[in-house]
């Protein structure tokens, strides 16, 4: 499939006499409507061909021209509809290029149909963006491979952009794209929105997948690669749209509040000259007001439904951490309470490790230090980062300083991050001066 | 599997380090060693001499010949490389963002060609 969709960080031909900043800024507005419109359309498209891939390449040459001309030109009074009359140009064109009875021929015949029937009702294209966003989140669909179908067919991330984004090379992402969706064609996936008796279930998988893309795009928090800075802002959009689509699902505003409670830190969990700032010392003036304010709303919308779930318990941390900006302490016996529930429902190592850290400063370290051996039992942690780091801290602050240092050893040659790594150096380094 | 982490770095821009950066980086590069070595991953790895070092032998027609310098002059050269053991390409690639070289070059991930 050779498509000349780019993400952001590629394109800088910038056209006309306005600074370039505002230029950017037109570039980045331009594009984000064209995602929009993109993935509506391809989420109509599919929706009624049952064709995730021929939907996209029906669509891929006009929104690579609106990638290319809304920023110089500006953005189309009916996005859609621009949109709509190129692709079906393209795909009348390409079925008469070719023989009929040839595959090809046939899927874009298909779709230059749909389109037609489409642009008569330009106006009022139906959203079905949810289904499918269920489609790719379907239990039929490997779990790695959910996000990333996602972020390609909701927000036309090219296979590079979502390869870089989750670490993996884009021709082995490309192929696991167009497997996953050959599957969804062939094994007959419903585009649905699932009923009441299954819907917990099959949202928790959509919502996993859009916060797999946030953790993704928050994993580079300097923002230094704009793919991934732009990653944890898609997520927090899709987010968004499954919170106006399904209003009353509070797992849904859970994970809302969460993403926005952790994106109101970004700029704190960073020095003015780059360094890693934990949470425990960056300075609450410098977390975003706005954010923390939407996410407690959200939050307690999600709580009005009285009905508790993972994303909303984690919401519950965060905005726990979110009062020091007024109290002035951070009340980790309530934070402690949050985890065991969470630990409780989820039995999730990474769990484990949190309850142990907030038991270690709402107790004491001696007994945070025991929860943390018990929670090692799972082999999954002991290649985690956080997981040595946590363990340092807490044997730094039982006095057995030789061990700490080892940990730190260990933590530090297990960051990937240089400013995470550079912390743990000179956290290790100041235990020396224990001796 | 094995695969060979190949760590391409600009030997210029590394002669400029402080003494201080050129001290965090051996010890990065200590605890990562270390840390594939307590995973069970790693194999053997080496550093390499700058490519001054180098000769290159290369056959022209009947001759060979041996030339100063190293094989091709590029931006980053190969400043060493690590042999590990890991199930699949994905842990091969994530044991290779952990290098910290990273932030200053490339790390290429080979699989060995299995004898």
């Amino acid at each position: 499939m050779a498509r000349s969709r780019s993400g952001r960080s590629d394109r800088c031909s910038a056209k006309g006499s306005q600074p370039l900043d505002e230029n950017g800024a037109a570039r980045d507005a331009a594009e984000r409507v064209a995602r929009r419109s993109y993935g509506k359309l391809v989420a109509f498209l599919a929706a009624r061909t049952r064709d995730v891939a021929g939907a996209e390449d029906a669509l891929s040459d006009a929104f690579a021209a609106a990638l290319a001309e809304w920023p110089a030109r500006g953005i189309p009074a009916s996005p859609e509809a621009w949109l709509m009359t190129v692709a079906r140009r393209k795909a009348i064109d390409a079925a008469r290029r070719r023989k009929s009875g040839e595959g090809v021929a046939d899927t874009m015949r298909m779709m230059a149909e749909e389109l037609e029937e489409a642009a008569a009702r330009a106006a009022e294209i139906p959203d079905e963006r949810l289904r499918l966003m269920f489609v790719c989140a379907h239990p039929a669909i490997d779990a790695n491979i959910r996000s990333p179908l996602i972020l390609q067919t909701i927000l036309g991330f090219d296979a590079a952009a979502v390869g870089s984004a989750f670490l993996v090379a884009p021709a082995t992402m490309a192929q696991r794209l167009v497997r996953a969706k050959t599957k969804i064609r062939l094994a007959g996936i419903p585009f649905s929105v699932p009923g009441r008796a299954e819907m917990a279930e099959r949202l928790e998988a959509v919502l996993d997948a859009i916060y797999a893309a946030f953790a993704e795009g928050w994993s580079d928090p300097a923002g230094i690669e704009s793919r991934r800075r732009d990653l944890a802002g898609e997520a927090i959009w899709l987010g968004r749209l499954v919170t106006e689509l399904l209003p009353d699902e509070p797992e849904a505003l859970g994970l809302l509040a969460l993403m926005l409670h952790a994106d109101a830190r970004r700029a704190a969990r960073r020095s003015a000259d780059g360094r890693y700032v934990p949470l425990a010392d960056q300075d609450p003036t410098q977390w975003d007001g706005g954010l923390i304010e939407q996410a407690e709303s959200a939050l307690m919308r999600a709580a009005s439904f009285a009905v508790v779930g993972r994303y909303q318990i984690e919401a519950a941390v965060q905005s726990a951490h979110a009062a020091r900006r007024f109290s002035g302490y951070t009340d980790w016996p309530a934070i402690l309470g949050l985890y065991d529930l969470l630990y409780a429902r989820t039995a999730s190592p990474v769990v484990a490790l949190n309850r142990a850290v907030a038991l270690g400063e709402a107790h004491s370290p001696n007994e945070g230090l025991a929860a943390l051996d018990h929670a090692a039992e799972d082999a999954r942690l002991a290649d985690y980062q956080p997981y040595w780091a946590a363990r340092a801290k807490l044997l730094a602050a039982t006095g057995r300083i030789d061990e700490a240092g080892q940990s730190y050893e260990r933590a530090i040659g297990l960051s990937s991050d240089p400013a995470v790594r550079l912390f743990l150096q000179e956290r290790r380094a100041s235990l020396a001066a224990r001796h | 599997m094995q695969y060979m982490l190949l760590i391409y770095t600009d030997e210029a821009g590394m002669s400029t380090a402080s003494k201080e950066q050129v001290g965090q980086m051996m010890a990065a590069y200590g605890a990562w060693t270390e840390a594939m070595r307590k995973a069970g991953v790693f194999v053997t790895a080496d550093r390499l001499q700058p490519t001054s070092t180098a000769a290159t032998v290369r056959g022209a027609g009947d001759k060979t010949k041996v030339l100063d310098g190293p094989y091709a002059e590029t931006k980053e050269q190969l400043g060493g490389f690590y042999i590990i053991e890991v199930p699949d390409r994905a842990a091969a690639t994530s044991w290779a963002a952990r290098c910290p070289s990273v932030a200053f070059g490339a790390v290429e991930v080979r699989p060995v060609f299995a004898m």
